[in-house]
């Protein structure tokens, strides 16, 4: 087994390339894309780090943010779908109705 | 550099080059699918670090459940041919220079911190012991993350229901 600095600088990567995608995609779903992978790279730090102190706990709680994430693509996948229905587009930079 | 080793670096290539066609291919159904490239490899991630339960739900959970769910909105809200299923990214250079310096902020904190300790065995059969705590201390709060799904779901369904 990699020691542990080899799988924190992976997801770190991803974590990096998920910001990246969050920052330059336009289309809603792209930016829920984004959002994925860093969620993914924080729980690979989690589940690291519960191996390298052997406890179970932090495998726990991997398992807490796998489901609150399956909960927050729900629900952001139906406020796109519903954003479309009004406006016929997901394109983030058109969707400015809030804006002052 | 052992088996295991060179299997680890092989699935973090995988992980990586997948998580970039992510953010970079034009076509956003395949930027889906190379989503679930990308999980099933941090599933695999998993399975080196010792825990197979995670994998089964990483499986599950995400390269099934939120792949499906993302094919399906795409589906709703795009055209799947033509060009409307093509997106477009702004500001490439501003994100790579934002992305780049967290990444680099990350890898110093990582350097300062110097070597890990050596890891330590988890005590007995990990399965087993996630189990014991998820229905021992902390049984609320896993009642209460199926509570949090069931009003997210009911809230997505209240969201997206035709009127």
């Amino acid at each position: 087994m990699p020691g542990l600095s080899a799988y924190l600088v992976v997801a770190a990567l991803v974590f990096a390339i998920g910001l990246f995608g969050v920052l330059t995609r336009r289309n809603a779903v792209g930016i829920l894309l984004g959002i994925e992978l860093m969620l993914n790279a924080v729980n690979i730090n989690l589940v690291a780090f519960a191996r390298l102190h052997g406890d179970p706990i932090g495998l726990l709680f991997a398992v807490f943010t796998i489901a609150i994430t399956v909960a927050e693509v729900a629900v952001g996948l139906a406020i796109v779908i519903v954003i479309f229905r009004v406006r016929r587009t997901i394109d983030a930079d058109r969707l400015d109705l809030l804006r002052g | 550099m052992t088996l295991a080793t060179v299997g680890f670096w092989a699935c973090a290539v995988v992980l990586l080059a997948s998580s970039l066609a992510v953010v970079l291919t034009p076509n956003l159904f395949h930027s889906v699918l190379f989503l679930a490239v990308a999980l099933v490899a941090t599933g695999v991630v998993f399975l080196f670090l010792e825990a197979p339960f995670l994998f089964g739900v990483q499986l599950l959970l995400y390269a099934g459940g939120v792949v499906v769910l993302v094919v399906f909105a795409i589906m709703l809200t795009e055209r799947i041919v033509g060009q409307r299923i093509a997106q477009s990214s702004h500001g490439l250079v501003n994100g790579a220079i934002v992305a780049a310096a967290v990444f680099v902020g990350i890898a110093g904190f990582l350097l300062q911190a110097g070597p890990a300790p050596a890891a330590r065995p988890y005590p007995g059969d990990v399965t087993v012991a996630l189990a014991q705590t998820l229905l021992g201390p902390y049984a609320v709060p896993f009642e209460l993350l199926g509570v949090l799904l069931v009003a997210a779901l009911l809230g997505a369904l209240y969201f997206a229901r035709e009127d």
